[in-house]
């Protein structure tokens, strides 16, 4: 009998927070969703990253729930329509108090330093250069943002894809990135950091995928009309389906020529997948010295050519300012 | 997905430069739909001057006046209208987004070519053409009358700044019609914005426009910064100043440091489009890294100048209607001067994807969370300041009350977004987008729109409609949240930000959510808009007869509402922070002189808008390369300016009668409101 009095006292306790409850477990429920890829990592790289984001929040709770409680409480405390009796004390010329300064200073500098220090160590430990840790040898991958399509050599593999990605499963990427266009900005949610992809310049992010599956990837960096377009799967398959699907691109006997690079880097938008059996003798440093000329021993090396560096665009760039602008307008 | 205004004239005709039949796009409904709307309301408010007769009004009584209030309200006016504009292109953009799920382009009703326009225009007129004369509007109004000064240090310099915003804001207008806009986001980064991947004249619109409102702002900056400094009442010390006044004064400095790096930003790129220099190209040693940081060194400042006003304000009316003097003052003060300081080392965080080392990145998260201290300091203040007081629940402090929430959010959101290896994955995700609308909104606008109830009396004479302001309230905070809490979501399912079109169907349910949002947003400002007319029909009803209807505690509410053209007929002399309550207790509010004396004021100068006027002429003809019209108008500037400087009788004095029937009236209403005014003479007997 007193238990289940007590079970329907607790019913009615519940009841004025039933919709709370509802709206708490919907959000529980559909954060277990795959859709919300920055809690669904793929990756070692992601997955700290997911825990970075949970933690600042968390900590960041410890200041931000008591505030918005009191923005509430105080003013209804202080309301002046409260009747006489109930009336709290009015002190309208209290306008100092040590110790309410000392803790509205402390609290936050404390909270800040905690969280310095956690940003102080990730910045480290997650830089986008830092060498992934692993059993398995790295692999490489170049990218190369073009309007409005993602470009990727294999240099291991001499193989190229458009708008496809291809990586084996728990096997650290070195990523080098580079744009023969605007900024862009590599991104793949589900794996972790992005990083920006500029003309002459070479970024490098090193990722790891450990889950077989197929997520998406972006430029988040708008880059023009077709920026929306510039999307791309990425696979990641255990090393068998990798081999396969290596053999399967050189068996297409595409060669990326420089010829056939500057048709491709033409603006399209929404463009399909390519791939290419030999990027021979295309390689990514071609396209960062198009921007910044040879660089490094090949500077001073007579018999190095790079084929996109030509007379022309080394002594009178703006002769393709008006020339090459057209586009399918 | 031909546009025709996308033209590239690469022949320009002596005459008519770039211009062409076609640069006008007939062919866009929305655009000509528009264009017509705007023409028959421009015909008709210039129809309805020229019916009754007031062209002379307007001329002698506004357009060339150089009285702060009334530049202050005209900016404020021209803000509210660049605010529905900016609000049209979040609508757009919140529709196309809510419709276009496809894995290809060519869906919803905005092609990217238009779309890409429209994020770029709302993003520069929300900040440039609503944020910020709607801050240096309440300046305006507030600033000289708070601090005991009869108008700024440099009148024609105020009534001249002005007009170089609203020719500004008249050249994005035109860039609807006459063009296109940029479409490459609204900082314009290069090589995106240079002349090889953008050969429209869209960019020449955002440079031109945004050169010549900096060089306004710039000098708005110079003059209140010098206003503040040198023209407070006897009395006042730096620590005697009102927060609203401090805030202001910080956000000067800030503007003064901060809007020459963007006129040089600015030049260079410009440089870059019309010379065919290489600062910021792909090519030739040019530097895309040096352009965002360089716009970024000036466009974080830029947001704490517009968010520190905004906090002076909450400080005004949350001791006001706590009825209670600000806890924290010196705190309060010293947290601005932390935040101006701050505010200028912490540019970095708006790019840690760019690829800086993790020392660089850690020094610039870090610099960057310090400054939520301070924040969080003022908000404890605020709250504090509540503490033992008798809250009223006036409009004003409804917005400060949906400002503390909302804006803590914002914070918390900030501060992750701080943590560079956190930024990795939430940078240019609709994460950020949520914050940067979380804090502008919820601080900024929230703060602003407080302020304009707050003042709206002393400028105008009578109050708003307190019940329609509630409603805008809440109908604002319920649509901010209806609209931005979905974008955090979807900034943790990795949707990038400006994207025309989507391929993942999840998306889009949230999208419609906060489409909702963005209606519910609608609804309050256009109750906002029905509060501003109701209030001016019932004029009489809410009128303020007493010059202090809120029981204020600074100098503003010491003089009639509106003040007189030389809001103080006597300069008071200031004992306290809060002056006006201090004499009000004190018993010496209420005194009117036996005597006045004649007051020294500037006359009125046709200068500000001729220049203006030129200038607009000057930055279209650049736009459309129409060089000789370019020069021509130059020389209208320098030659207008010349003249203005040949004029002798700037100043003039307001004879002892006029200032005695002034005052006169006004201590008679006090009377009639049942004020006790004491006579100087009986004082003295």
């Amino acid at each position: 009998m007193k238990t289940e009095v007590n079970s329907s006292n607790r019913q009615s306790f519940y009841k004025p927070f039933s919709l709370g409850i509802l709206i708490a477990s919907l959000l529980l429920l559909s954060g277990c969703k795959e859709e919300y890829l920055l809690f669904q990592p793929k990756g070692e790289i992601a997955a700290q990253q997911t825990d970075l984001i949970i933690m600042s929040f968390l900590i960041m709770m410890i200041v931000v729930v008591p505030v918005i409680i009191m923005s509430v409480v105080f003013p209804i405390i202080y309301r002046s329509t409260r009747k006489e009796t109930e009336k709290t004390k009015y002190i309208p010329n209290w306008e100092h108090s040590n110790k309410i300064e000392f803790w509205v200073w402390s609290i936050p500098c404390a909270i800040i330093i905690w969280l310095a220090i956690i940003t102080y160590q990730t910045s480290f430990s997650l830089d986008p250069r830092k060498p992934i840790v692993s059993e398995n040898p790295t692999m490489r991958v170049h990218v190369i943002a073009l309007d409005w399509k993602w470009l990727f050599i294999y240099p291991e593999q001499e193989i190229a894809t458009v708008n496809e990605l291809t990586i084996p499963v728990d096997t650290p990427v070195e990523f080098l990135i580079t744009s023969d266009t605007v900024m862009n900005s590599f991104s793949i949610p589900s794996l972790g950091s992005m990083i920006y992809a500029m003309a002459g310049m070479e970024n490098q992010l090193h990722l790891i995928g450990e889950e077989i599956g197929v997520y998406r990837g972006y430029s988040a960096n708008y880059s023009g009309f077709g920026f929306s377009g510039m999307k791309f799967k990425t696979h990641i398959v255990n090393n068998g389906d990798f081999d396969s699907w290596v053999n399967k691109v050189k068996s297409v006997n595409r060669t990326l020529t420089p010829a056939v690079y500057n048709k491709l880097a033409a603006k399209t938008k929404d463009h399909p997948v390519e791939h290419y059996s030999t990027i021979n003798p295309l390689t990514f440093n071609y396209i960062v010295e198009k921007y910044t000329g040879p660089q490094g021993s090949r500077t001073s090396n007579s018999s190095y050519i790079n084929p996109f560096i030509t007379e022309s665009n080394i002594n009178s760039p703006s002769k393709h300012i008006a020339n090459e602008s057209g586009e399918q307008h | 997905m031909a546009l025709s205004n996308h033209t590239i004239v690469t022949d320009p005709d002596p005459i008519f430069g770039k211009l062409r039949w076609d640069s006008i796009p007939f062919n866009d409904p929305i655009i000509l739909t528009t264009f017509l709307t705007t023409t028959i309301i421009t015909v008709g408010v210039i129809g309805a001057i020229l019916y009754w007769g007031k062209v002379r009004y307007l001329w002698d009584e506004w357009l060339t006046s150089v009285d702060h209030k009334k530049i202050g309200i005209m900016y404020i006016i021209a803000s509210l209208i660049m605010l529905i504009r900016g609000f049209s292109d979040a609508l757009l953009m919140r529709s196309q987004q809510a419709l276009a799920v496809s894995d290809t382009s060519g869906v919803g009703y905005l092609p990217p070519e238009h779309y890409d326009q429209i994020f770029t225009a709302h993003g520069v007129i929300m900040i440039f053409f609503v944020a910020m004369p709607f801050m240096v509007g309440l300046m305006n109004i507030v600033v000289p009358l708070q601090i005991g000064a009869r108008d700024v240090a440099f009148p024609f310099l105020n009534s001249l700044s002005f007009w170089l915003f609203v020719v500004s804001a008249m050249l994005v207008n035109a860039s609807l019609f006459v063009g296109e806009f940029a479409a490459t986001g609204w900082l314009a980064y290069p090589p995106l914005s240079g002349i090889e991947y953008s050969p429209w004249v869209g960019v020449d619109y955002w440079l031109w426009s945004l050169q010549i409102s900096g060089i306004g702002t710039l000098l708005s900056g110079v003059n209140f910064f010098v206003t503040i400094m040198r023209m407070r009442a006897p009395g006042m010390t730096l620590m005697k100043m009102p927060v609203f006044t401090w805030t202001s004064l910080c956000s000067n400095v800030l503007i003064i440091l901060a809007f020459p790096i963007l006129t040089v930003t600015i030049t260079l790129l410009t440089l870059d489009r019309y010379l065919g220099t290489h600062f910021f190209t792909n090519d030739l040693g040019g530097n895309q890294m040096m352009y965002v940081n360089l716009i970024w060194a000036w466009g974080h400042p830029e947001v704490y100048i517009l968010i520190l006003p905004a906090f002076g304000i909450f400080s005004e009316v949350t001791a006001t209607f706590s009825r209670k003097r600000l806890f924290g003052y010196t705190s309060l003060v010293y947290a601005t001067g932390c935040i101006m300081f701050l505010s200028f080392i912490v540019w970095l965080h708006h790019f840690f994807t760019m690829g800086a080392g993790a020392s660089v990145n850690a020094f610039f998260g870090i610099a960057t969370m310090i400054i939520s201290i301070p924040t969080g300091v003022k908000i404890f203040n605020w709250l504090f300041t509540m503490w033992g007081g008798r809250v009223e629940f006036t409009s004003p402090m409804w917005w400060t009350l949906s400002f503390l929430v909302t804006f803590v959010i914002g914070g918390l959101t900030g501060v992750m977004l701080a943590i560079p290896a956190a930024d990795f994955v939430l940078h240019n995700t609709l994460f950020l987008i949520a914050h940067f609308h979380n804090v502008i909104i919820g601080g900024v606008l929230f703060g602003y729109f407080a302020g304009l109830t707050y003042w709206f009396p002393k400028a105008t004479g009578f109050k708003l409609n307190e019940t329609l302001g509630k409603w805008s309230c809440g109908l604002w905070t319920v649509g901010f949240f209806t609209a931005f809490m979905p974008l955090y979501v979807l900034g943790f399912m990795g949707m990038t930000r400006r994207l025309n079109y989507y391929d993942n169907p999840v998306w889009n349910t949230w999208l419609l959510v906060a489409g909702a949002g963005a209606l519910i947003v609608l609804l309050g400002i256009c109750v906002q808009l029905y509060q501003i007319f109701a209030s001016i029909r019932d004029r009489h009803q809410n009128q303020d007869t007493t010059g202090d209807p809120w029981g204020g505690r600074t100098l503003e509410w010491s003089m009639s509402s509106p003040p007189p053209l030389y809001n103080f007929a006597k300069l008071p002399h200031i004992n306290d922070r809060d002056p006006w309550h201090d004499m009000k207790v004190n018993g010496t509010a209420f005194i009117q002189p036996a005597s006045y004396k004649k007051i020294h004021m500037p006359k009125n100068t046709w200068a500000g808008i001729v220049i203006a006027g030129f200038s607009f002429v000057m930055g279209f003809a650049m736009v459309w390369h129409i060089w000789w019209l370019a020069i021509a108008s130059i020389l209208g500037m320098f030659t207008s300016y010349i003249a203005y400087t040949f004029v002798r009788s700037k100043d003039y004095y307001v004879p002892v009668e006029q200032v005695e029937s002034i005052e006169n009236k006004h201590f008679q209403s006090l009377k009639d409101s049942g004020v006790e005014v004491i006579a100087e003479t009986q004082l003295k007997a």
